[in-house]
């Protein structure tokens, strides 16, 4: 492979994946935060909104919702996407319906004398969210939630085939240029690999750290 | 919006086919992932590192990686290493091999939870090593692995439409063919979304019914 298309393709390509990452990683979160909060709440019509995005994200393929983002929503809105952000859109509101069980667990998987400190202590819901569960519950998160990243990361992939130039495209466009595919594609799933091994050990520090924050240690293991 | 119930009447003998090339794949690439993903799980456990390290490095190496990637380096590396097989089979294969390696992490969660007595036991009356795995250690893990295993074969549905990729004809692909000769994206798309909603929802269910039944 020349230099040239390592330049123009696969270095801006990692890039583009990284930041496909970063972004759809932020809103995933965001949708997982609030959909798993949701879905802890006392109103059951709130419940059932939240169970029910959960299974209509989780049920079908994000491969196929990015499609439908992309081809669908732009006619009955009147507006285009760009494909990056029907990307970030279709894997963010996927991948944070999977967040959304796992901040559920958590929540759940908290002491129920914990919550009824804080109804003892009159402390509003919101209050009780913030200063009793999500400070015990996040740390359980993480784990679960480093595996979901990785997961997402491989989503980034799917991006390719609405031609945003990733990791993916720019192995298609080399192995166009060059024909070499078992070079440039045996390259392109090193650097995934190098990119989730970079994950899972941030991801292990954080879960040192926000256990060390409310007193338990990690020993050995944790995050896989 | 303008949503055109006969574009969807037209759509449906597509569908059909790209339903069974679907519930096709599904099905082999299942039973490819739980035959291999056994044998990657017997390799976790072999008695040298030798093969543990390089079974761990392999399957950590495919689980992390992007499927579509795989796809594509084994629809485009093989023929040149002279193995030719239609698009079907290699997609069938790259999700299958694939998957065997998330199958490989529950059989291994499963194999490690019967108990140790039951490997001293078989030690204790001398079995041969396929008569303790397949006579002791998996009738025990299978039991409760069962759940975890159909989670996966709902989560591997879910990703046949990437074959589409390659050009295998499953309901995505259909739909693109169908949008390409009717320039109508809104329903053959919209089709095969519910579709995969109406298929994944009560298989899901399905399985937490199992997983109540079977893991205690």
């Amino acid at each position: 492979m020349t230099a040239g298309l390592w330049q123009n393709w696969v270095l801006p390509g990692i890039w583009i994946t990284v930041q496909l990452l970063l972004y759809s990683a932020v809103l995933a979160g965001f949708v997982a935060f609030a959909v798993g909060m949701a879905r802890t709440h006392r109103s059951r019509f709130v419940r059932f909104l939240a169970g029910f995005y959960t299974e209509i994200f989780r049920g079908t393929s994000a491969l196929i919702l990015m499609f439908w983002l992309f081809f669908v929503l732009p006619p009955l809105l009147g507006w285009q996407l760009v494909p990056m952000w029907a990307a970030v859109l279709a894997l963010g509101l996927s991948y944070g319906a999977y967040g959304a069980e796992i901040v559920r667990g958590a929540l759940n998987s908290v002491a129920p004398a914990q919550r009824e400190a804080g109804v003892a202590l009159s402390f509003s819901p919101w209050q009780r969210m913030r200063l009793i569960l999500l400070p015990q519950a996040v740390p359980e998160m993480i784990p679960p939630f480093c595996n979901l990243l990785v997961e997402l990361l491989k989503g980034t992939a799917l991006v390719s085939l609405l031609g945003v130039g990733d990791v993916s495209f720019a192995a298609y466009l080399v192995r166009l240029a060059t024909q070499e595919s078992a070079q440039i594609y045996t390259i392109s799933l090193v650097i995934y690999f190098v990119l989730a091994f970079a994950i899972t050990r941030s991801m292990k520090a954080l879960e040192k750290k926000t256990k060390s924050n409310i007193g338990v240690t990690v020993l050995g293991g944790g995050a896989k | 919006m303008n949503w055109d119930w006969s574009a969807v009447a037209d759509f449906m003998p597509r569908f059909w086919d790209g339903v069974l090339i679907t519930l096709q794949i599904l099905v082999l690439g299942s039973l490819i992932s739980f035959t291999l993903g056994l044998l990657w799980a017997i390799g976790f456990r072999a008695p040298t590192r030798f093969v543990r390290w390089p079974v761990n490095l392999i399957t950590e190496f495919i689980r992390t990686t992007p499927l579509l990637v795989q796809l594509f380096f084994l629809y485009f590396v093989l023929p040149e290493w002279g193995v030719q097989f239609s698009a079907l089979t290699t997609g069938t294969i790259a999700i299958g091999l694939h998957y065997s390696t998330y199958t490989a992490q529950v059989y291994r969660a499963g194999i490690d939870a019967v108990p140790a007595g039951q490997w001293e036991a078989a030690t204790a009356l001398s079995l041969p090593a396929h008569r303790t795995w397949f006579a002791v250690i998996l009738p025990q893990a299978v039991r409760r692995i069962t759940p975890a295993l159909g989670n996966y074969v709902i989560a591997m549905l879910k990703d046949t439409p990437l074959l589409a990729a390659i050009g295998v004809l499953e309901m995505l692909q259909e739909s693109r063919l169908e949008s390409a000769s009717t320039f109508q994206y809104t329903e053959p798309l919209t089709v095969i979304g519910v579709a995969f909603i109406l298929i994944a929802y009560p298989a899901s269910l399905l399985v937490r019914a199992l997983e109540r039944r079977l893991v205690r």
